[in-house]
Order: C-alpha cells, then sequence, then structure tokens
C-alpha cells in the first residue's frame, strides 16, 4: 500500500513538473523520408532535391509551410522537411540560436529580440495575412468605423445598441499580449491603443476563439482571413465600409494585415533555399490563396 | 542451469532496476535544478521583488526592454480558487461512490463503477476541455441566464470530472484497507450497516481520504488545457462563481510559446512554473504526513 502511494505521488510529481513546459511548446510535428545528403541538378528548380530542413515557430503560418513541405516531398522522395508549430517566440528563439533552418513568425523580429540576438538574421516574407473583425452571427452590426472600433475594444462602449446594432452587451474576445494577432491589430485596428484587460474573455487558439464568438451572444473579436474562409457560424465586419479581403488588401484599401516571415540566420543555402524559392514560386501562388494568405508580391508597401 | 547462470540474471536484473530507478531520480533532480535556476532569473536578472511577484496584481511583464511588472497574484489566485471547488464538488461523489463501491454493492462496483471511472481516467483532458466549451458553457450561460459562461464554475466543474477518479480510487483503496477486526466488533456490538459505514469505517479511513484529496487537489492545480478553454482568461479577480478569471497554467500555456527565451515575459512564466512545483512539493510534503499517521494507527 505505501509503495503504491509513492508510486501514484511520483507520478503526480511527474505530471506537475511536466505541465509547465510541455504545455507551453506543445506542437505537431511531422517528417517524410529520411534525409541522405546530395546534389541538386538543375532539369527543374524544384526536382531532385535532397537534404533536410526543419522550422518550426508561428501557427498561423504552420498549415501553408506544411503544404507547401507536402507538395515538395511527393516531387522530392530525398528530400526531408519537418514542420512544428510552437509560437513566433520559439520560432524566433530557435533560428537565433541556429537550432532549426527556418523560424516562422508572425511578427518582425525586433519587435521580439534584442539587437544582439537579431544579427544574421535574414527575413523572407512568404506571404500576407489578413485580420478580420469577427462578431457573433445575431449581431446586426454590419459595418464599424475605425472609433468605433477602437471605442469597442478599449471598453468604452459597452452595448452594440451605441453602434447602431441592438440592445445587446458587448462580450470582447481578444487575444493574450504576446499574440503576433493582436500586436497586428492593436498597430493597425486600434491605432496603437491598448485593448481593455479584466474585462474581455481571452482565448489563444483561433479555433477556440472562433467557437467562443460563435456561441457567445454579442461577442466581438478577430481572426486571421485564414481561419475565416467559409465559416458560417461567425460574422465578418466591415471596418470603415471596407469589406475584409485581399483584394482591397492589396488595392490598400483595408488595412489590418502583416506579412508572414521566415527567417533564417545568415542567406538560405541549398535544401532551404530551394524551399524559400518554392513558396514564392508561380506554381505555389494558388495554394497560398486557396488556404486564405495573401500573394506578398502584390503588396505595393 | 548453472549457479554461476543464475547468479548472473540476478544480478543483471538487479542492475537493471537500479538504473533505471537512478535515473528516475535524477530526471526528477535535474527538472527541479532546471526550473530552480529558469524560474529564479525573473528575481536575479531582472531584478523583481518576490514580494511584487506574489502579492501584485499588476501583471505586465515587457517583451523587449524588460521594465514591466510581474504581479502574479491574479493567476494564483485563480488556480486556488478553482482548484478548491473542484475539489469541494468532486468530493462528495467521491466519497459516496467509493463507499457504494466497497461496502454497499462489491458487484456493482466492481462490473461497471470501477470500469468507468478507469475509462474517466483515460479520456485525454482536450476532450474534457472541448465538452466543456461546447457544451457546458453554453448550458451554464442558459440555466443562469447569463451573456456567457465562461468562469469559475465552468472551470471548476471540468476540473471536478477530472479528478474524480483519483480521489475515489484512492478513498476507495483507504476503505478496503480498514481492519476486518474493526468491521466485526462493529456488527459484534449490533451496529446497522450504515452506522459501520459512518461511525466506523469512514472515521478510519480518514487519513486515506484526505491523501485522495491532496492528490486531487495536485492534479487540478496542474491542470492546464482543459481549464484555460472554459475559464474565459479574463485577467481580473473573479468577482462570483460565474465570472471569468484566470489561472497559473493557463497563462504558461498560452504564452510560453509566443515569448522569447530569456525576455522578460517569458522568464516571469518561468517563474509561474516554479510556483506550481514549489506547490505540488507542499501537496506531496502534506501526504507524507497524513500517510504517515495512517500507518501509525
Amino acid at each position: 500500500m505505501k509503495k503504491a502511494f509513492a508510486i501514484i505521488t511520483s507520478i503526480a510529481l511527474m505530471g506537475a513538473m511536466f505541465t509547465g513546459c510541455s504545455t507551453g511548446t506543445g506542437s505537431s510535428s511531422s517528417t517524410a523520408s529520411t534525409d541522405s545528403t546530395g546534389s541538386t541538378t538543375t532539369s527543374s528548380p524544384f526536382k531532385n532535391l535532397s537534404g533536410s530542413i526543419t522550422m518550426d515557430g508561428s501557427s498561423a503560418l504552420q498549415p501553408l509551410a506544411q503544404a507547401a513541405a507536402d507538395s515538395l516531398k511527393t516531387d522530392n522522395p530525398d528530400l526531408s522537411i519537418t514542420v512544428n508549430a510552437g509560437g513566433s517566440g520559439k520560432g524566433l528563439t530557435d533560428i537565433a540560436n541556429k537550432s532549426v533552418d527556418i523560424g516562422n513568425s508572425d511578427v518582425f523580429a525586433e519587435d521580439k529580440l534584442t539587437a544582439d540576438k537579431l544579427t544574421g538574421l535574414v527575413d523572407h516574407k512568404v506571404c500576407v495575412i489578413g485580420v478580420a473583425t469577427v462578431v457573433n452571427p445575431d449581431v446586426t452590426v454590419t459595418n464599424l468605423t475605425k472609433d468605433q472600433l477602437v471605442s469597442i475594444f478599449t471598453g468604452k462602449v459597452k452595448n452594440w445598441k451605441e453602434v447602431g446594432g441592438n440592445d445587446q452587451a458587448i462580450v470582447l474576445v481578444n487575444r493574450p499580449t504576446t499574440s503576433g494577432t493582436r500586436s497586428l491589430f492593436k498597430k493597425l485596428a486600434l491605432g496603437g491603443k491598448d485593448e481593455a484587460t479584466g474585462t474581455a474573455l481571452q482565448q489563444d487558439d483561433s479555433g477556440i476563439l472562433e467557437q467562443t464568438v460563435a456561441q457567445t451572444k454579442g461577442a466581438i473579436g478577430y481572426l486571421a482571413l485564414s481561419y475565416t474562409g467559409g465559416k458560417t457560424d461567425i460574422k465578418l465586419v466591415n471596418l470603415d465600409g471596407v469589406e475584409p479581403t485581399y483584394d482591397n488588401i492589396y488595392s490598400g484599401k483595408y488595412p489590418v494585415w502583416g506579412y508572414e516571415h521566415m527567417y533564417t540566420n545568415g542567406e538560405a543555402t541549398g535544401a532551404v533555399k530551394s524551399f524559400l524559392d518554392y513558396l514564392a514560386s508561380s506554381e505555389f501562388a494558388s495554394t497560398i490563396i486557396d488556404k486564405g494568405y495573401g500573394d506578398a508580391s502584390k503588396m505595393k508597401s | 542451469m548453472s549457479v554461476k547462470h543464475m547468479v548472473k540474471r540476478e544480478y543483471s536484473g538487479r542492475a537493471v532496476v537500479t538504473v533505471l530507478g537512478i535515473f528516475i531520480i535524477l530526471l526528477t533532480l535535474t527538472i527541479t535544478c532546471f526550473l530552480l535556476i529558469k524560474g529564479s532569473a525573473t528575481f536575479v536578472s531582472h531584478s523583481h521583488n518576490i514580494f511584487e511577484f506574489l502579492f501584485s496584481s499588476n501583471w505586465k511583464p515587457d517583451e523587449m526592454e524588460g521594465k514591466g511588472y510581474v504581479g502574479a497574484v491574479i493567476f494564483i489566485v485563480g488556480s486556488i480558487l478553482i482548484s478548491l471547488f473542484a475539489l469541494v464538488i468532486a468530493t462528495p461523489f467521491s466519497v459516496a461512490s467509493a463507499i457504494f463501491m466497497t461496502e454497499i454493492s462489491k458487484k456493482l462496483g466492481r462490473s461497471l463503477l470501477q470500469p468507468a471511472i478507469e475509462l474517466f481516467v483515460g479520456i485525454p483532458s482536450v476532450i474534457y476541455g472541448w465538452v466543456g466549451l461546447t457544451v457546458l458553457v453554453p448550458f451554464i450561460a442558459r440555466v443562469f441566464n447569463l451573456s456567457y459562461g465562461y468562469g469559475v464554475l465552468a472551470g471548476s466543474i471540468v476540473l471536478a470530472v477530472m479528478i474524480f477518479p483519483t480521489i475515489t480510487s484512492v478513498t476507495a483503496d483507504a476503505i478496503r484497507n480498514v481492519s476486518p477486526a474493526y468491521k466485526e466488533a462493529s456488527y459484534g456490538l449490533g451496529s446497522t450497516r450504515w452506522q459501520l459505514i459512518s461511525r466506523v469505517i469512514l472515521p478510519a479511513a480518514v487519513p486515506g481520504i484526505l491523501t485522495g484529496v491532496i492528490l486531487g487537489l495536485a492534479r487540478a492545480f496542474g491542470e492546464a488545457l482543459a481549464v484555460a478553454m472554459v475559464i474565459g482568461k479574463t485577467q481580473a479577480f473573479p468577482k462570483s462563481i460565474f465570472s471569468p478569471t484566470t489561472n497559473l497554467t493557463a497563462e504558461i500555456a498560452t504564452n510560453m510559446g509566443n515569448t522569447v527565451t530569456g525576455s522578460e515575459y517569458n522568464d516571469a512564466l518561468w517563474s509561474m512554473a516554479l510556483l506550481l512545483l514549489i506547490i505540488s512539493f507542499v501537496f506531496i510534503f502534506l501526504i507524507r504526513i497524513v500517510g504517515r499517521k495512517r500507518t501509525v494507527k
């Protein structure tokens, strides 16, 4: 009996110790073929590639990186690409330490890393991501001005009737302060104003945030356009009369967007360079659009 | 089989067990040291006061410059409140189930209740969280006529379901271990079955039940995913059991991946992790004390 307790307590102890670190870096991973070193011939730029690429970081960029990895791997059985998520902070930390080949991030490295760690990092802007304001489908408001949006998210306006909707309390659903999506939204939609804390519900996973907005009356939040495509349980709101679409982002009418970054430590070479070239190629452009991201080459700024 | 061969086998078995055992001890020590080093960076390299961390509610760690605030009391209170509420909800059910399956209907207990409880343990926490999010949260909102159901109550109920099997099985063990002499004496004096359970078995099993309760508390404290999905993660003290709040594990899980190693924010999260470890050490220490009482009996 005593021994059984000793075992149970040690399991409880181990469990408690691991929650701290393991949940923070919870990441999905996939590896394809084992790598073998060889040389690339140049009959087609994305054929006969070999070597191995590892990357982690932004979970918003992971689906796209995974799609690129999957389609490259079908043509190149000798190429091994491992795509992990874990968050932009992890991606930037790992690329600064050179523990991965590519560090994915939603934000510029300058926003998270100190100057001494920035040396050598090369930014590859692989695509554009738009962020839309989303509301519960019962909310009748379809358009908000920037001022109204700021008033709502700073907690000054607390009821939808103040901005032309029904008499229904507004429930803010936001992201953690460290989230890349939140910093984009704060900078570009809220003009740098801090969101109200202490009243807002907070979710960090886009799927859970969507669920929260969908089932909470009067809820308002924001989601990347890569998550809003084809969703009927939430409603997108126009900003200053402009619909959040990539066409409006390309033409400069819709302001809430940012680049998705893939950082390399030093100039990319070999398989890593081919992978980044593939992401920027015309061959892959349609996948970027299909997955709900925007074409970075269409941006004027 | 030669004697030499048998001796060899005897010692090789012993060697394997010893090496594995030492490995686990080393692993525990390494993790503890690692957390001590990472967790103390907030106070050593970012020169924050430990009282600020434990008693201030101003939580605004800075990612770049390191001039933020690391008051974690909202998260600490959130963790304690939700875990305690979960205990209050789960313990009566656990003790009742344990009595039922050990004293009242052993057959039903073994064929139905025991497998059901074992099944509970195997369900991944993300499932508890998702069911909580899509079923329990809207349910609470509707029943109590609130605009949303995220909050202390939802978190506590989800946790209660998760710790129920732990408390139940430890309690059932404790009841089974009550000396048969007590029962015979009690029946001999003409007690009814309920008198036996309530006046003899339960009091004798109290140390064991307490051990289960503390284990449940430790589990509740460390659970991150499921609770994070339903408590709302609002950075404020809860005003009632319906208001949303946040806790230590949710904050760590949410922000660890978004922050850069060595930044004030990241180190503050490690301090929270260290605090969780210290709290579980305290729980284990309590279990030891309670357990000792029980062997003296």
